[in-house]
């Protein structure tokens, strides 16, 4: 009788399994001890690090990758003493190994990502993996978790705010009460809360038209953003904006972009502004940090590339998020990308950069983390690309035929607000009234945005030629000689332009 | 016409595969009768099915031509105009691009120079303005810059102007923008007999082409004669057609606003007013002709488009009447243009930023009875 095959490889081959890898390592260790000395010893930890863990070594963290280049101390940024650097990069590094080694130690069995294709999409992802619950059934200590029960109750409320709020929107558009393209951001919720949850008022954020769910989550009453997609003048850009251009100078929202790709270089450009601020200017103060929100699709634009470039060159608090959620309106993204794996796209730059669970609102906000600290340590961008879905189609004027519904059903299992809500739960850290209170007050505060934007007026016919530009004068000079914005009758429509 | 198709079925399976089968009249008798979405009471198609028969035939007639865009082939066209060609012609033929305008319209440009002939486009000419440096660059000024030894044949199409309720990045009309360079060749058609002709004759001519369509266009269903919907079927370019002939008034316009001026000129003639509508079909080359010529005819000119007022198209026709007709002009010439803002998303605004037919009744009244106060007229 046969032996049945090993269904497991005896342990000597695993301990081998990095050794083909081993001249690329040498190779690592020898250009960097060639050129600088002290970060040698760093770099052997954190490349053990990388052997320990599951994430294949032939991909190197890109976190690894880019403290390398950080290490180096040519650059317009210094900080004042090597030591100082070395130390502060030490502490950081062993915080995120531990973080590495947490995602080898826990996600032992990855679900594979089944959406067509198969392709890969390995690399490091962050921290415990919300779904498994620790095997010994008891009570997790508090210490392991990942978030405190305000900061979960918060996570919770913004997302349920941004589905609620979505649904509503689908409501009023087949009623009428909204018009044009309307895109709708569920499934998604994950990605806006867990980034824009971590940022203050004054940071900033650019999206393309799925930008509802930003703006709430930036915090833009509700209220305003109805009232904007019913355009009513007391919508936040007073009706003129509409559904795809929100704007918020309040709020640090920076739009709103119909354009895919027109909001990186706006994103890029604020946070040149930041630290044009602290540099030039020599302000002082955190330094404001620039969050991009775009698709898959935008990833193969130009305006893309440009960015990563222009971004890591100058070290910009900029951080670059992709919310691939695999169709860009009929196109799969496999379809139209040569390298479907986007994380890839910022090495190629010298930029950290990661991928993500996006359904999954806590990896999500571990990696935030990392990367809004990094932006305003000033140690430059990082690109993350979350896998994420949208539940519903392209746009509510999309019939949504192409998506396969295998597709859509594995992903709708995957519901962020469902795998938050049973996180919180299993581990304590709300109970289940709470969470409805919740959910009711979220209806309370939609309803009532319905009911505040119904009831605004609609822009006055003035409201037309107003906010052309900054300086009205810019209309010129009329007939009479003098400027035609002191013509009285002039925004009141009457006037002839 | 069922006992037609009963008939002729061998000739209807000849015309399926797109050939151009027995004569003119039967033949296209039993080509309306094939294509289901023929109704069933006479000749009437949208512009959507003549812009996709159109590329149909052509691309059947030549293998040169290809059709290349975002979503033009799964998803069957962001606006279904290119509904069925995937299907038909297979992805070598029917590319869907990836979100890089530039790009793409580049390659493009470049099959064009090589000898393909590509129909690039865009999900609307608002995009086109991430590709505007190919368009003009690399495809007009290149058989001027090679000295007539390289021609780009290359249709760019695609929706232009106002739609409803799309904001202010997606309701630009830049029939302007590239009415003023020059080797391109600009058209606008109308109802489904424009867009069948002018597609058609773009498809075949040696030079780019930017084909402004309008999106509220697309489903509006227009008769059309046997003529129009036989596959040899061609429009010239840079010949205006007068649709409403008239002595009283002259309305030059393009695109939709055609339809606003026909149905203004029937309130005025209810007032006596007999107006003349001019559609241009082309930009350029801009039929100078036919305007003066019916400017000369009425003495008076009402030009009209959705596009803002400063250097807009309306701007050209009236200083060409200027130059050549001044001396039969009875009444200052007169514009009537987008509001001078970019547009935008509330309803009521949209409405008052672009031209209403109310407006068109308004100004024509003024006018034709210019010795009114003018405050008076505009009330």
């Amino acid at each position: 009788m046969q032996k049945p095959p090993p269904t497991h490889p005896p342990l000597p081959s695993r301990l081998l399994r990095p050794l083909p890898f081993l001249p690329f390592l040498l190779l690592r260790l020898g250009r960097l001890i060639l050129a600088r000395p002290p970060p040698v010893l760093l770099n052997v930890v954190s490349s053990c690090c990388c052997v320990a863990c599951s994430s294949p070594p032939w991909l190197p963290s890109p976190l690894f990758v880019s403290r390398c280049r950080s290490l180096t101390l040519d650059g317009p940024f210094l900080a004042p003493t090597l030591v100082a650097r070395v130390v502060r990069k030490l502490s950081f590094r062993c915080q995120s190994s531990k973080l590495l080694l947490g995602a080898g130690c826990v996600a032992g069995k990855k679900a594979p990502l089944s959406s067509g294709g198969g392709n890969v999409r390995g690399a490091v992802s962050a921290s415990k993996a919300v779904t498994e619950k620790p095997n010994s059934g008891s009570k997790s200590d508090k210490a392991d978790l990942l978030v405190t029960k305000d900061e979960g109750l918060e996570l919770y409320e913004d997302m349920v705010l941004g589905r609620s709020f979505e649904d509503m929107c689908a409501q009023m558009y087949y009623r009428g009460k909204m018009f044009g393209f309307v895109h709708l951001y569920n499934g998604q919720e994950a990605v806006s809360t867990g980034f824009i949850k971590l940022l203050k008022q004054t940071d900033f954020v650019t999206s393309t038209y799925r930008d509802h769910v930003h703006a709430l989550s930036k915090g833009v009453p509700a209220r305003q953003v109805m009232a904007e997609l019913f355009g009513k003048s007391t919508g936040c850009c007073r009706g003129q904006g509409g559904s795809m251009h929100m704007f918020s100078a309040e709020h640090g929202l920076l739009g709103g972009f119909a354009f895919i790709g027109e909001g990186i270089p706006v994103a890029v450009g604020a946070a040149f502004t930041s630290k044009y601020k602290r540099e030039v200017l020599k302000e002082e103060g955190d330094m404001p940090v620039s969050i991009a929100f775009f698709g898959d699709g935008t990833a193969n634009n130009g305006q893309f590339f440009e960015c990563l470039n222009m971004a890591q060159l100058w070290k910009l608090p900029v951080i670059f998020v992709v919310e691939n959620n695999l169709w860009a309106i009929g196109m799969s993204h496999y379809r139209s990308t040569s390298d479907p794996e986007i994380w890839k796209k910022g090495p190629a730059f010298g930029m950290a950069s990661a991928h993500v669970d996006g359904m999954d609102v806590l990896k999500v906000r571990e990696v935030a983390k990392e990367a809004v600290e990094r932006a305003r340590r000033g140690d430059g961008p990082t690109l993350i690309e979350c896998e994420t879905y949208r539940f519903r189609g392209h746009s509510l004027a999309d019939p949504d035929e192409l998506r396969a519904p295998a597709e859509k059903a594995h992903y709708a299992a995957r519901d962020p607000i469902v795998a938050l809500k049973k996180y919180l739960l299993d581990n304590e850290i709300a109970t289940e009234a709470e969470l409805k209170s919740i959910e009711k007050k979220i209806d309370e505060v939609v309803e009532d945005a319905v009911e505040f934007a119904d009831a605004s007026p609609l822009p006055g016919r003035s409201q037309l030629l107003e906010n052309v530009f900054a300086d009205p004068k810019g209309f010129g000079i009329g007939p009479d000689g003098r400027y035609r914005c002191e013509d009285p009758g002039f925004t009141a429509g009457t006037a002839q332009v | 016409m069922l006992a037609a198709f009963g008939k002729n079925r061998a000739l209807v399976s000849s015309l399926l595969r797109g050939g151009n089968g027995g004569d003119g009249a039967s033949a296209a008798a039993v080509w309306a009768v094939s294509k289901r979405f023929m109704s069933a009471s006479g000749d009437s198609i949208t512009v959507r099915e003549a812009l996709n028969s159109a590329i149909d035939e052509e691309m059947t007639a030549d293998s040169k031509v290809f059709v290349m865009g975002e979503e033009v082939g799964e998803y069957q066209g962001a606006y279904k105009v290119t509904k069925g060609l995937l299907q038909k012609f297979g992805p070598d033929r029917v590319l869907d691009t990836p979100i890089t305008e530039a790009g793409f319209t580049g390659l493009g440009v470049g099959a064009a120079m090589y000898g393909l002939k590509p129909i690039v486009e865009f999900m609307t000419f608002n995009f086109a303005m991430q590709a505007i440096d190919h368009l003009i660059n690399s495809a007009a000024k290149t058989n001027y810059m090679s000295g007539g030894t390289i021609n780009v044949p290359i249709v760019f199409r695609g929706p232009n102007g106002a739609a409803a309720g799309v904001a202010a990045q997606h309701s630009q009309c830049f029939a302007a923008w590239y009415g003023q360079v020059p080797g391109l060749k600009v058209l606008v058609p109308y109802d489904a007999e424009d867009a069948r002709g002018l597609m058609k004759a773009a498809i075949r001519d040696p030079d780019p082409v930017v084909f402004l369509e309008n999106e509220l266009l697309y489903g509006e269903s227009f008769p059309v004669s046997k003529e129009v919907l036989d596959p040899s079927f061609t429009l010239p370019i840079g010949k205006a057609k007068i649709m409403r002939e008239g002595s009283d008034l002259t309305i030059v316009t393009f695109s939709k606003m055609v339809g606003y001026a026909l149905k203004a000129a029937d309130e005025l003639a209810k007032e006596g007013i007999s107006v003349e509508v001019v559609n241009l079909r082309s930009i350029r080359p801009l039929d100078r002709e036919t305007i003066n010529a019916s400017v000369r005819k009425t003495s008076r000119l009402l030009c009209l488009e959705e596009g803002w007022p400063q250097h807009g198209v309306c701007a050209e026709i009236c200083a060409s009447v200027v130059e050549e007709s001044f001396y039969y002009l009875d009444a200052p010439v007169e514009r009537i243009c987008g509001a001078d803002v970019p547009m935008p998303y509330a309803a009521n605004l949209e409405r008052l930023a672009v031209p209403q037919i109310d407006d068109v009744i308004r100004a024509a009244r003024r006018i034709c009875f210019r010795k009114q106060d003018k405050r008076k007229a505009t009330a």
